[in-house]
């Protein structure tokens, strides 16, 4: 065997895994810090007052990432319970859980930014169109999620009955980024694309990517944590977690 | 020692069998079948009592109301499906036979929606004509039930599956399953409500009768899957 070759199925073992999520950690944190502050000054004392929506479309640099991560995180988690019930390994199901809230945290906060952003630009609230209806639908999925794994005792099987779930519940993504074609309502469609020059001011682009890369490293950052603390409380029978926490 | 002798059967004398028995099965327990069709009713009813009985207002809730009370009659008797056969050790022995799982899930599936699906469907003109639906939004009320409802008894099959033997199954259970029921009850509701404005329903029933097959192809696969967590 050739030693230079890194031994990725290492890490499919919660006990190795939780030490290198240990290292991990910390920079993803930093990083997320260090983006998170340089992100909120380019987007409020550097991008320009929008023409139409004056100061208030400002809130739409910690919408527009959050909602992304929100549905993102969905995928991840869904792939994470994949590969826990094809390969049966044990931190696939830990990973999927860890990242759970995380993602209902970012889909809440995506609906809050929301409907903050709504009232003065469209007058309500509240607006039943087909985008935020559907990010209350991943909401839904998120707590759906989180209870069922709260009301199975078994972790193996809790882990496994979500993963089913989440698979069942992918099918909805799909539903939710297409939904602006479907139903052509009174949200604005996506202003950011690969293909098309973008509509919006340089500043305000660049302001909006960093917010996304720092939600992005806030969200690894905070999973591993929690997928550490999942760890200890799993393998608390066993010797190497005595000698971690010494 | 005489060899037993298996009669080897086809799939589809399987699944007539397994049909069979759940139907008898269920028509043991009528109370169990009855009571989300009274609820149904009841549900349906209480909205002009919340909403006033003005008759412009009530034709114009009238699909999404009935729809919706469809919706949660049909989630309620979803725990039945398997509770009973867990109970008493008899889906233990379904999972161990050799006749493929899905086609025994896929029959559970088939006589929910005969026993609580195909009733509804029937049920709902009566109800439509007490929100002053007229003919033609009738037969759609009940086109679309016709070919939701299975989808509802497939996607409940999943979550029957999943929250068998949990703590709180039955709150449990809605909380999964009612946000997978929404693409049904938006173009269920909706071709009926595009009707009335006029526009075509083309794509509504089309898109009904793709989650039927949608479903109908990947339900029983999870919910196999789910059954064998739960009797891990």
């Amino acid at each position: 065997m050739n030693n230079r070759v890194i031994h990725w199925f290492k890490f499919a073992s919660p006990q190795n895994f939780y030490f290198l999520a240990g290292r991990m950690w910390p920079w993803f944190a930093a990083l997320a810090a260090v983006l998170t502050v340089v992100g909120l000054w380019i987007s409020f004392f550097v991008a320009p007052t929008d023409a139409q929506q004056g100061e208030g479309y400002r809130i739409i640099f910690v919408h527009v990432p959050a909602s992304q991560m929100s549905m993102f995180i969905y995928l991840v988690m869904a792939a994470w319970a994949g590969f826990g019930l094809a390969f049966n390994t044990r931190l696939s199901g830990m990973m999927a859980s860890a990242l759970a809230p995380t993602g209902a945290l970012f889909a809440f906060l995506s609906l809050v930014t929301g409907s903050l952003w709504g009232k003065p630009m469209w007058g309500a609230w509240w607006v039943w169109d087909a985008r935020l209806t559907s990010e209350l639908i991943l909401l839904f999925l998120y707590l759906g999620f989180l209870a069922l794994q709260s009301s199975i005792d078994d972790p193996r099987r809790a882990d496994k009955a979500c993963a089913v779930l989440a698979l069942v519940g992918v099918v909805n993504v799909p539903i939710i980024y297409f939904s602006v074609k479907w139903w052509n309502t009174l949200h604005q469609g996506a202003s950011v694309s690969l293909t098309k020059s973008p509509t919006m001011a340089t500043a305000m682009l660049w302001g909006m990517l960093i917010m996304v890369v720092a939600f992005w490293m806030y969200a690894i950052a905070i999973a591993l944590v929690r997928v550490r603390n999942i760890i200890l409380e799993r393998e608390r029978h066993t010797e190497w977690v005595k000698h971690a926490l010494e | 020692m005489k060899k037993l002798e298996l009669k080897k059967l086809g799939l589809g004398s399987v699944l007539l069998a397994a049909l069979r028995r759940e139907l008898s099965l269920a028509m043991r327990q009528k109370g169990e079948v009855l009571t989300p069709l009274v609820f149904f009713v009841v549900i349906a009813s209480l909205f002009p009592l919340g909403v006033g009985p003005e008759s412009a207002l009530l034709l114009r809730m009238a699909p999404g109301v009935l729809w919706v009370s469809a919706l949660l009659a049909a989630m309620l008797s979803l725990q039945r499906m398997f509770a009973m056969d867990y109970v008493d050790g008899s889906l233990e022995q379904m999972v161990l036979s050799a006749t493929p799982l899905g086609l025994l899930v896929a029959a559970k599936a088939l006589s929910h929606f005969l026993l609580s699906g195909l009733p509804l469907v029937l049920m709902a003109p009566v109800l439509g004509l007490q929100f002053g639906l007229e003919g033609r939004a009738l037969g759609l009320l009940m086109l679309t039930l016709l070919l939701g409802t299975p989808t509802l008894s497939l996607i409940g099959s999943i979550g029957a599956a999943l929250t068998l033997g949990v703590r709180g199954a039955g709150v449990l259970l809605s909380l999964l399953i009612l946000p997978l029921y929404i693409p049904v009850l938006i173009f269920g509701a909706g071709a009926v409500e595009a009707d009335a404005a006029g526009l075509g329903i083309g794509g509504h029933l089309s898109l009904l009768a793709a989650l039927l097959v949608l479903s109908a192809f990947f339900a029983p696969l999870a919910t196999t899957t789910a059954l064998r967590i739960s009797l891990e």
